[in-house]
C-alpha cells in the first residue's frame, strides 16, 4: 500500500462511502455522457464513413466497428467484475461487491453483442450463421459464464450473502477463461484445420485503426455510465433505511 | 499429524455413510448406463457412426453424471447440521472438505471406471483406445468432482439449486471435455496421447490445490 | 484452556439487519470464566442470529465480536469454542460411537473419555444403535455429549432443553453448573427458566 499516494488512498476511501459516491456521480455523469457521445460520433464517422472498404470483404467488414470493441469489453468487464468481487471479500468494502455485481448484466450484453454480430459477419464470409469457431466458441463459454453468476445472484435471497457468492464465482471463473480459450483453440485447431480467422491480416491500415481504438474507448465509457446508473440504482435500494438516501429523497421531490 | 486423523476420519465417516444408503453409489452410475443407451436408440445404430462419436458421448454422460452426483456432496450435512459442525473444527476447512470431495468421487466418480469399459463395447470402440479412455476417466472425473464442489457449495444452501448448479458447472468442465474426449479420439486411430494426458494430470494437480480454498470459502458462505 | 491467557468473550456495537428489520443495535456485552450469558426474547427478537453471529457463521451488520481481544476469525477461537444448534448435527445413518468419534477426530479430546461422556448423559448402552432409532431427547443428549468428550472452554448453545424432559433439563444444568466450575463459560438461549445455583448468570433481553 505503500507505494500508492496518500491522496489516492484517501480519495478510494471517500468513493467507498455511499452518500459521497452518489454526490460525486452526479457531478461526474454528464462529462463522462459528453465524452461517450464525442467519442462514439467520431469513432462511427471514421469506420463508417472515411475508413475505406476492404478490398476482399467490400463494406461488410465494418461490423467490426462494433463486433471487436463488445469482444474486448466482454473480457474486460469479467476481469473488473472478479478483481472487485476479489476486493470486496478481502477488505469487505461494500461498494466493491456492488461494482462486481453491477457489471456482470453489462458485460452479458457485450458478451452478446460480440456473439450477435460475429454470426451477422460469419453469414457474408462463412456463408453460414453459426461456425465453430474458436473465438465463438469462447465467446459463448463466457455468455454461459456471465449467466451462471447473473443467476447466481438471483437465487440467492440475501443480497450480501449473494454478493459474496459472486465474488467466489467470478474469481473462479476468471482462474478458468485463460484455461478454457486455449483448450477451445486447440480443440479448434484440431477439429477444423486452419480456418479463416478474422484478424489474420497482420497490419490493419491506420485509418482502419484509428476509429476501432475510438470505438473502443466510447464502450469503455458506455460501460462506466451504465456501470454507474446501475450502482447508484442498487446503492439506493441496499441503503433505502439510511439518513442519506431519505434526505436525498425529499430534495428531490 | 490430527489434522490427518480428522482428515481420515471424515474419508471413513463418509464412505460408511454411502455403504449404509448404497441407492447413491447405484444412481450416477445407472444414469450413465442409461444414457448411452439412448444414443443408439436415437441416432440409429450405424456401427461406423457409433464408433466416430463413442469418445464424445462416453465423456459428455460422463460429465452429466458427474454433475448429478454433485447434489449429494454437502446436501445431507447440510440438512442435519453436520456441516456446521464441521466448519466449526479447528483444522482447516479446506482440508476437510477436500477428505469430502475424495470419499464423494470414490463413490461416484471412481465405478464409472468399471462401467466403461462395458460401454465402450456397447459402441464398438476400437479395444486400444479401452486403456486412454479409462486413464482419462481416472485423471478426468476426479477434476470434475473439485470443481463441481465449488458449484454445490455455492449453492447448497438455495431451496431450488439443481437448475443454477449445471449452469454455474458446466461451462468449468469445458476443458476436460475436451480434452479427454480427444485423447480417446486420437487413440483410437493409434495417435500419440502423451500431450493430452499430460494436460489432464496438470487440470488435476492444479484444481487439487485451487478448488478446495472456494469451496470452503463459500460453505462458509452458505450456512451463514 | 490456556493458563496463560485468560478467556474472554467480548461482543462489542454489535447490531444485525435482517430484511429491513433491525433485530438488534448496539449490543454490548462481556463474557468471563465461569459465567453464563442467556439471551432471552420472543421467536424473531435474533438470539438465533447472535448466536450465529458469535459462531462466526454470519457477519454482524455492525460492530465486532473478540475472543481473549482478538477478532474471532483470526484467533485459537475455534479451538475453545463448540456449538450445538437446532439441528443436531449427527448423522442419522451411523451409530452413536461413530458419531462420537467423528466428533472427536474434530477437536481435541477433553475431559472426558466417549464411554465416560456417554454414561453422563445417560446413553450407555446405546452406543452401537444407530441415532435413527433414538428419541428426539435422546438426540439432543448425544449432541451435548459431543461436548463433554472435546476440550471446548466456550459452549454455544441454541435452545439445549427443547425435547427434553424434566430429567434430562436438570442433568443438563448440572453439567453447565460443572462446566462453569471447572473455568468454562457457556452462551445460550432457552426458553425454559433455567436453575444453576451458584452460577454468575447475565441475561440480555433481546426484544
Amino acid at each position: 500500500m505503500f507505494l500508492i499516494p496518500n491522496a489516492v488512498v484517501r480519495f478510494f476511501h471517500r468513493m467507498a462511502s455511499p452518500p459521497h459516491f452518489y454526490a460525486f456521480t452526479d457531478k461526474v455523469m454528464p462529462w463522462l455522457i459528453i465524452i461517450f457521445v464525442l467519442l462514439t460520433g467520431f469513432g462511427l464517422y471514421g469506420g463508417l464513413y472515411l475508413a475505406p472498404a476492404d478490398y476482399q470483404q467490400g463494406d461488410s467488414y465494418r461490423i467490426i466497428y462494433i463486433h471487436v470493441p463488445s469482444a474486448w469489453m466482454s473480457l474486460f468487464i469479467y476481469m473488473v467484475m472478479a478483481i472487485s468481487g476479489a476486493i470486496g471479500l478481502v477488505w469487505r468494502i461494500k461498494l466493491a461487491e456492488i461494482v462486481a455485481i453491477s457489471s456482470a448484466p453489462i458485460g452479458a450484453s457485450f458478451t452478446f453483442i460480440a456473439l450477435f454480430t460475429g454470426s451477422l459477419w460469419g453469414k457474408p464470409m462463412w456463408g453460414t450463421w453459426w461456425v465453430w469457431d474458436a473465438r465463438l466458441t469462447s465467446e459463448l463459454i463466457l455468455l454461459f459464464l456471465y449467466l451462471g453468476v447473473i443467476g447466481l445472484y438471483g437465487a440467492i435471497d440475501d443480497k450480501r450473502v449473494a454478493s459474496k457468492a459472486v465474488a467466489i464465482l467470478a474469481l473462479v471463473g476468471v482462474v478458468n477463461i485463460p484455461i478454457i480459450h486455449y483448450s477451445v483453440e486447440w480443440w479448434n485447431t484440431l477439429h477444423q484445420g486452419p480456418t479463416v480467422t478474422k484478424m489474420d491480416k497482420p497490419s490493419i491500415h491506420i485509418s482502419m485503426l484509428i476509429p476501432l481504438l475510438l470505438m473502443a474507448l466510447s464502450f469503455k465509457f458506455y460501460y462506466l455510465i451504465a456501470l454507474i446508473q446501475r450502482i447508484r440504482i442498487e446503492l439506493l435500494q441496499r441503503e433505502r433505511n439510511a439518513q442519506w438516501v431519505k434526505t436525498k429523497v425529499l430534495e428531490q421531490n | 499429524m490430527s489434522l490427518f486423523y480428522a482428515f481420515l476420519a471424515i474419508i471413513k465417516r463418509d464412505l460408511l455413510l454411502a455403504v449404509r444408503r448404497r441407492t447413491e453409489i447405484a444412481n450416477p452410475l445407472l444414469f450413465f448406463i442409461l444414457v448411452i443407451t439412448l444414443f443408439p436408440l436415437g441416432i440409429g445404430a450405424q456401427p461406423h457412426l457409433l464408433q466416430a462419436i463413442a469418445p464424445g458421448i462416453i465423456w459428455v454422460s460422463a460429465l452429466l453424471a458427474a454433475m448429478l452426483s454433485l447434489d449429494s456432496l454437502f446436501r445431507s450435512d447440510f440438512d442435519d447440521g453436520s456441516l456446521e459442525q464441521i466448519l466449526l473444527s479447528p483444522y482447516p476447512t479446506s482440508i476437510l472438505v477436500l477428505a469430502k470431495i475424495i470419499a464423494h468421487w470414490l463413490v461416484t466418480g471412481l465405478p464409472l471406471l468399471i462401467v466403461a469399459p462395458l460401454l465402450a463395447v456397447f459402441l464398438g470402440m476400437p479395444t486400444q483406445s479401452l486403456g486412454v479412455l479409462l486413464l482419462t476417466l481416472l485423471l478426468g472425473t476426479p477434476v470434475l468432482s473439485l470443481i463441481g464442489a465449488i458449484g454445490v457449495a455455492l449453492t447448497v444452501g438455495l431451496r431450488r439449486g439443481g437448475m443454477i448448479l449445471s449452469l454455474l458447472v458446466l461451462p468449468l468442465y469445458v476443458p476436460v471435455l475436451i480434452f479427454a474426449g480427444n485423447a480417446v479420439e486420437m487413440a483410437g486411430s493409434g495417435l500419440p496421447v502423451d500431450a493430452q494426458i499430460n494436460i489432464l494430470i496438470s487440470m488435476l494437480c492444479l484444481s487439487l490445490v485451487l478448488a478446495p480454498w472456494p469451496t470452503a470459502a463459500a460453505l462458509k458462505m452458505s450456512v451463514n | 484452556m490456556k493458563n496463560n491467557i485468560i478467556s474472554r468473550l467480548q461482543g462489542q456495537d454489535l447490531s444485525c439487519v435482517r430484511d429491513d428489520r433491525i433485530l438488534f443495535e448496539a449490543l454490548n456485552f462481556e463474557l468471563n470464566v465461569g459465567q453464563v450469558l442467556l439471551l432471552e426474547g420472543e421467536n424473531g427478537s435474533g438470539k438465533t442470529s447472535l448466536l450465529r453471529i458469535l459462531c462466526g457463521f454470519r457477519e454482524p451488520d455492525a460492530g465486532q465480536v473478540l475472543w481473549c481481544d482478538n477478532a474471532i476469525n483470526d484467533s485459537q477461537y475455534y479451538d475453545d469454542m463448540a456449538y450445538v444448534g437446532h439441528l443436531d448435527g449427527v448423522k442419522k445413518e451411523l451409530t452413536v460411537l461413530e458419531n462420537l468419534k467423528v466428533s472427536l477426530a474434530l477437536g481435541q479430546s477433553g475431559h472426558y473419555s466417549i464411554p465416560q461422556a456417554l454414561a453422563k448423559v445417560q446413553l450407555t448402552n446405546f452406543d452401537d444403535a444407530l441415532v435413527q432409532s433414538l428419541s428426539a431427547g435422546q438426540k439432543r443428549r448425544l449432541s451435548l455429549a459431543r461436548l463433554l468428550i472435546t476440550k471446548k472452554t466456550l459452549w454455544i448453545l441454541d435452545e439445549p432443553f427443547t425435547s427434553l424432559d424434566k430429567q434430562g433439563i436438570s442433568l443438563i444444568e448440572s453439567l453447565m453448573t460443572e462446566h462453569c466450575k471447572a473455568g468454562g463459560m457457556i452462551i445460550l438461549t432457552s426458553h425454559h427458566d433455567i436453575a444453576l445455583p451458584n452460577v454468575d448468570v447475565q441475561r440480555i433481553l433481546l426484544s
